[in-house]
C-alpha cells in the first residue's frame, strides 16, 4: 500500500499518466516503417518506443533498397487503439522516416519468421528430431554425428511449436529473426497521405 | 557550382548561405578550426557566452523573437553536454535552433579520447534530428538539411556533430538546395473536407471558444494576422496557452487572458462550458487540461496542428486538421466567408454575458499593501511603465513567470519568451541576451526570480561585454516561491529547502559585473526605481524585494478540473487531495 492511498489501476501511479482508466483493449499490430539507412536510425526508433513506454514484441530491420539507402523496419507492437495510433503518428513525424504502414489494418498480408534451432543428441532422440523436422519442413543446415542445426520458417506460432517439440530431444540454442511481413497480391504500398 | 573547401570553411560558408548573422558559442579544442575561420571573416558575428547552456537559451531567445533559427557553436564533450538543457528546452517548446558541436577526430571516436562524449547518442532524444558528419563532402548538405529540418513542420532543435579531422579535411561544397530536395517535407495544407466540417461547427456554435498556442507564433506573423481576422469576424472569445501569448492582442475585445493551471477564471470556465472548442496550434498539455476526464466535457473539438502526434494524443478531438496554422486558417476563413460568414450571433451574445459574469469575479485580484511590494503590484507597475514601448519580455520559471503572464499584456507575437514545456529555471537571462542581440534598440526585460537568476547569472558578463542593455527585473522573495507554494498547499507547510539562506547582494553583484544595480523594497519608491532602470542605457540588475509568502492564484490544483479553480487563500483549505499531490 502506498502512503497516498492510490487505488490500483488509477491514473495516479505516474505523474505523467493522466489517463483515468487503464485500458484493457490491447491489440497487436504489425507495422512496416521505411527509413533512411543512416547511422543511428534503429536507435531512434527503439528510443521512441522506450521513451514513450510503447511495447516492442518483435523488431527486424535490414536495407531493402541499396540505391536509395532505404531500410525496412518491421515492428510488432501491442497497445490500445489510441496507443497504436500514437505510435504511428510518432513514427511518421520522424525526420528519418519515409513511410509508415500498419499492415494489420491496411491490407491482407503474410507474416513470417525464420529460426535456427540447434539440437544435440544420439540414438532415438536424434531420429525423432529428424523425423519431426520433416513434418515442419525444416532444413538441416549443419550436421555432426551428434547434432543438427535446423532452419525453420513460418508463422511465429509454428516456430514456437517446433521449438517445444525439440526441447525434450536435446535442444541447445535458438536464434530467431523476429517477424517480417509483406502485403499479399501484386500491389505496392503507396506512400501514405495522412 | 561546387567548390572545394575545408570543413571549417564549409561551416562558415553554409551558415552565411543560410543567412545567419549571429552565432552564440564557446570555443574549445575540438572546434578550433571553425573558430579560426570565424576569426578570418566579418559576416557572422560570434557572441561569446559564459556557459554553453546560455548559448542554447540565447539562441532560443534570438529564434523566438525573430522567427529565424538561432545558431550555437560549442566544443566536444563538456561543451556538448552543457548544451543539453537548452536542446531539451527548445524541443519541448518547438523552437528552431541549430547546434554545431566539435567532436574528437573520427579515428579516435570510441576510444574514450579526451573530451569525447557520445554527443549524437546523448542528444538523440532531445533533438528533432541530429547528425554525426564523417565525411567533409557531406558537411555542407547536412548543414543545409539541418536548417530545413529545424524550421519546417513543427520546428525544433537540431545538432550537427563535426569531428576535428572533418573540419581540417577538404571536400566539395554545394550551396543551399530547394526545400523539395529533401525527403522530409511535412504537409502544410489542411484537408478541405475537414476544414468544411470545422466551418460547419463554427456556424452552429452557441458557446464557442478559441484555444490557441505556440503553434500560431511558430507558423509566423501571417498566422497571427489570420487568427485576429477570424476572431474579429466571428466575435468568438479567445484564450491562449503560456506559449501563445501575443498571437491575439491582450487589448483585443475578445481576449479572455491565459488559460490553464494559473490562467484566468473566465478562460478556464469558458473552456469548461464551451460547446465548440477551436484549438489552434496548442497541444492539450497537462498544465492546460487539468483533470482529463473532466476536461471540457460538453464540447465538440477542432484541432489544427502541424504535428500528427499532437492530434488525439491526450484529448480525442472531433475534427482534426493536420497542417500549418496559417494555411489552414486562410482556407477556413475563405470557406466560411464563401458560405455567408454566418454565426449564431444571439447565442454567442448570451455566451458573452455568461463570460462577463465570470470576468466580474476579478480572479487576479490580490490584497494590496503600502508597506511591502506585492509581486503582482510590481509587475503591474512594470507593465504600466513600459506599455507601448518597443518591448520584449523574457522570464525565468516560477511564480514570477506566472505573474508576468497574468499581468503583462502582449499585443504582438514574438514579444514573449518563456520556458513553457520544460520549465527551465535559468532560461531567462541568456534568452534576454539573445533577444537583445536580435533587437539592439528594443527594451528587453527579463522578469526573474532570485533563485532562477542565480542559475545562469554569469551571462551578465556577456551582456556587459557586448553592451546589451538587458533589464533583469528580479522579484526577490528570498524563496523558491513556486516550490514553497506547493509545499504550503500540498505538503502540510513543511518548507523543505525552498529558500536560500545566503543570497548575494544583487546591487553589489551588478557592480561586480560592471553594470548597474538598483534595489527597491518600498511600494512608494517603485515607479521611480523602474524609471531609473528604464533610463539607464546599459544592463541593469533590479532587485525588487517583494512579499515572501505570496501565492499565485488562481490555481487549478493538480488532478482537478477547470471548474474547480482555487481563487485565493480562503479557498485552499483541503482543496488538494492525495491523488493530486502525486502529480507534478
Ligand atoms: C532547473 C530547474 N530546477 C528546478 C526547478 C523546479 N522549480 C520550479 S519553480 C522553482 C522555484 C523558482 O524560484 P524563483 O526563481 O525564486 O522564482 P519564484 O517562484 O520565487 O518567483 C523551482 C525550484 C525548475 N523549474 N528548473
Ligand atoms: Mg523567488
Amino acid at each position: 500500500m502506498n502512503a497516498l492511498h492510490i487505488k490500483p489501476g488509477s491514473s495516479a501511479h505516474s505523474a505523467y499518466d493522466l489517463r483515468s482508466n487503464l485500458d484493457e483493449r490491447q491489440e497487436r499490430h504489425t507495422i512496416a516503417v521505411l527509413v533512411d539507412n543512416e547511422a543511428g536510425v534503429l536507435a531512434r526508433v527503439i528510443g521512441l518506443f522506450s521513451a514513450r513506454g510503447y511495447n516492442i514484441d518483435s523488431l527486424t530491420v535490414a536495407e531493402v533498397d541499396h540505391r536509395s539507402h532505404l531500410s525496412r523496419i518491421t515492428v510488432v507492437t501491442t497497445g490500445t487503439p489510441e496507443v497504436i495510433d500514437q505510435i504511428k503518428a510518432q513514427l511518421s513525424r520522424m525526420v528519418c522516416v519515409h513511410d509508415v504502414h500498419d499492415l494489420t489494418v491496411e491490407a491482407p498480408h503474410v507474416e513470417r519468421e525464420l529460426a535456427l534451432v540447434k539440437v544435440a543428441g544420439k540414438g532415438q532422440d536424434r531420429v525423432e528430431a529428424m523425423r519431426l523436422s520433416e513434418v515442419f519442413r525444416a532444413r538441416v543446415v549443419d550436421t555432426t554425428l551428434e547434432s543438427f542445426v535446423f532452419e525453420v520458417s513460418g508463422t511465429s506460432e509454428k516456430i514456437d511449436a517446433f521449438i517445444e517439440l525439440m526441447r525434450p530431444l536435446g535442444l541447445v540454442n535458438i536464434a530467431r529473426t523476429g517477424i517480417v511481413a509483406i502485403t499479399r497480391g501484386p500491389g505496392k504500398l503507396e506512400k501514405r497521405q495522412d | 557550382m561546387a567548390e572545394t573547401l575545408t570543413g571549417a570553411e564549409i561551416v562558415i560558408r553554409a551558415l552565411r548561405d543560410q543567412g545567419v548573422d549571429t552565432v552564440f558559442g564557446y570555443p574549445g579544442g575540438a572546434v578550433l578550426p571553425i573558430y579560426d575561420e570565424i576569426f578570418k571573416q566579418n559576416d557572422i558575428r560570434h557572441i561569446l557566452v559564459r556557459h554553453e547552456q546560455g548559448a542554447a537559451h540565447a539562441a532560443e531567445g534570438y529564434a523566438r523573437s525573430t522567427g529565424r533559427p538561432g545558431v550555437v557553436l560549442v566544443t566536444s564533450g563538456p561543451g556538448a553536454t552543457n548544451a543539453v538543457t537548452g536542446l531539451t528546452d527548445a524541443l519541448m517548446d518547438s523552437i528552431p535552433i541549430v547546434v554545431l558541436t566539435g567532436q574528437v577526430p573520427t579515428f579516435m571516436i570510441g576510444n574514450d579520447a579526451f573530451q569525447e562524449a557520445d554527443t549524437v547518442g546523448i542528444t538523440r532524444p532531445c533533438t528533432k534530428h541530429n547528425w554525426l558528419v564523417k565525411d567533409t563532402d557531406q558537411l555542407g548538405d547536412i548543414i543545409h538539411k539541418a536548417f530545413h529540418v529545424a524550421t519546417s513542420g513543427r520546428p525544433g532543435p537540431v545538432l550537427i556533430d563535426i569531428p576535428k579531422d572533418v573540419q581540417f579535411a577538404t571536400g566539395t561544397y554545394h550551396g543551399p538546395r530547394p526545400s523539395d530536395f529533401w525527403s522530409y517535407n511535412p504537409r502544410r495544407k489542411g484537408d478541405p473536407e475537414r476544414i468544411a466540417q470545422a466551418v460547419a461547427l463554427i456556424e452552429a456554435a452557441e458557446r464557442p471558444v478559441f484555444y490557441t498556442g505556440g503553434g500560431v507564433i511558430n507558423s509566423g506573423p501571417e498566422a497571427s494576422r489570420l487568427l485576429r481576422e477570424l476572431v474579429e469576424a466571428t466575435g468568438f472569445p479567445i484564450t491562449s496557452t503560456l506559449m501563445g501569448l501575443g498571437a491575439y492582442p491582450a487589448s483585443g475585445r475578445h481576449w479572455l487572458g491565459m488559460l490553464g493551471m494559473h490562467g484566468t477564471y473566465e478562460a478556464n470556465m469558458a473552456m469548461h462550458g464551451c460547446d465548440v472548442m477551436i484549438c489552434v496550434g496548442a497541444r492539450f498539455d497537462d498544465r492546460i487540461t487539468g483533470r482529463l476526464d473532466a476536461f471540457s466535457p460538453g464540447s465538440r473539438k477542432i484541432h489544427i496542428d502541424i504535428d500528427p502526434s499532437s492530434i488525439n494524443k491526450v484529448v480525442r478531438v472531433d475534427v482534426p486538421i493536420l497542417g500549418d496554422v496559417a494555411e489552414v486558417l486562410r482556407e477556413m476563413i475563405a470557406l466560411w466567408r464563401e458560405r455567408g460568414g454566418r454565426t449564431r450571433a444571439d447565442a454567442v451574445a448570451a455566451w458573452w454575458q455568461q463570460i462577463e459574469a465570470w470576468k466580474a469575479v476579478d480572479c487576479l485580484r490580490y490584497k494590496p499593501s503600502d508597506r511591502i511590494i506585492k509581486p503582482q503590484y510590481a509587475i503591474q507597475r512594470l507593465e504600466a511603465l513600459t506599455r507601448g514601448m518597443d518591448r520584449y519580455v523574457c522570464t525565468e520559471v516560477g511564480q514570477h513567470q506566472m505573474w508576468a503572464a497574468q499581468f503583462m499584456g502582449f499585443e504582438e507575437p514574438n514579444r514573449w519568451m518563456t520556458s513553457g514545456g520544460l520549465g527551465t529555471m535559468g532560461y531567462g537571462v541568456p534568452a534576454s541576451i539573445g533577444v537583445q542581440i536580435a533587437h539592439p534598440d528594443a527594451l528587453v526585460i527579463n522578469v526573474a526570480g532570485e533563485a532562477s537568476f542565480l542559475m545562469t547569472m554569469q551571462e551578465m558578463g556577456t551582456a556587459v561585454q557586448y553592451r546589451l542593455p538587458v533589464k533583469q527585473f528580479i522579484l526577490n522573495n528570498e524563496r523558491l516561491g513556486m516550490v514553497r507554494q506547493w509545499q504550503e498547499l500540498l505538503h502540510g507547510e513543511r518548507y523543505a529547502h525552498s529558500w536560500s539562506e545566503a543570497l548575494p547582494d544583487f546591487v553589489k553583484l551588478a557592480e561586480a559585473f560592471g553594470c548597474k544595480g538598483i534595489r527597491c523594497d518600498n511600494p512608494a519608491d517603485l515607479d521611480d526605481a523602474i524609471a531609473e532602470m528604464l533610463a539607464h542605457p546599459g544592463p541593469v540588475i533590479f532587485d525588487c524585494v517583494v512579499e515572501k509568502h505570496e501565492n499565485c492564484f488562481p490555481m487549478i490544483p493538480s488532478g482537478k478540473a477547470h471548474n474547480e479553480m482555487l481563487l485565493g487563500e480562503a479557498s485552499t483549505q483541503g482543496a488538494i487531495d492525495a491523488g493530486g499531490a502525486v502529480l507534478v
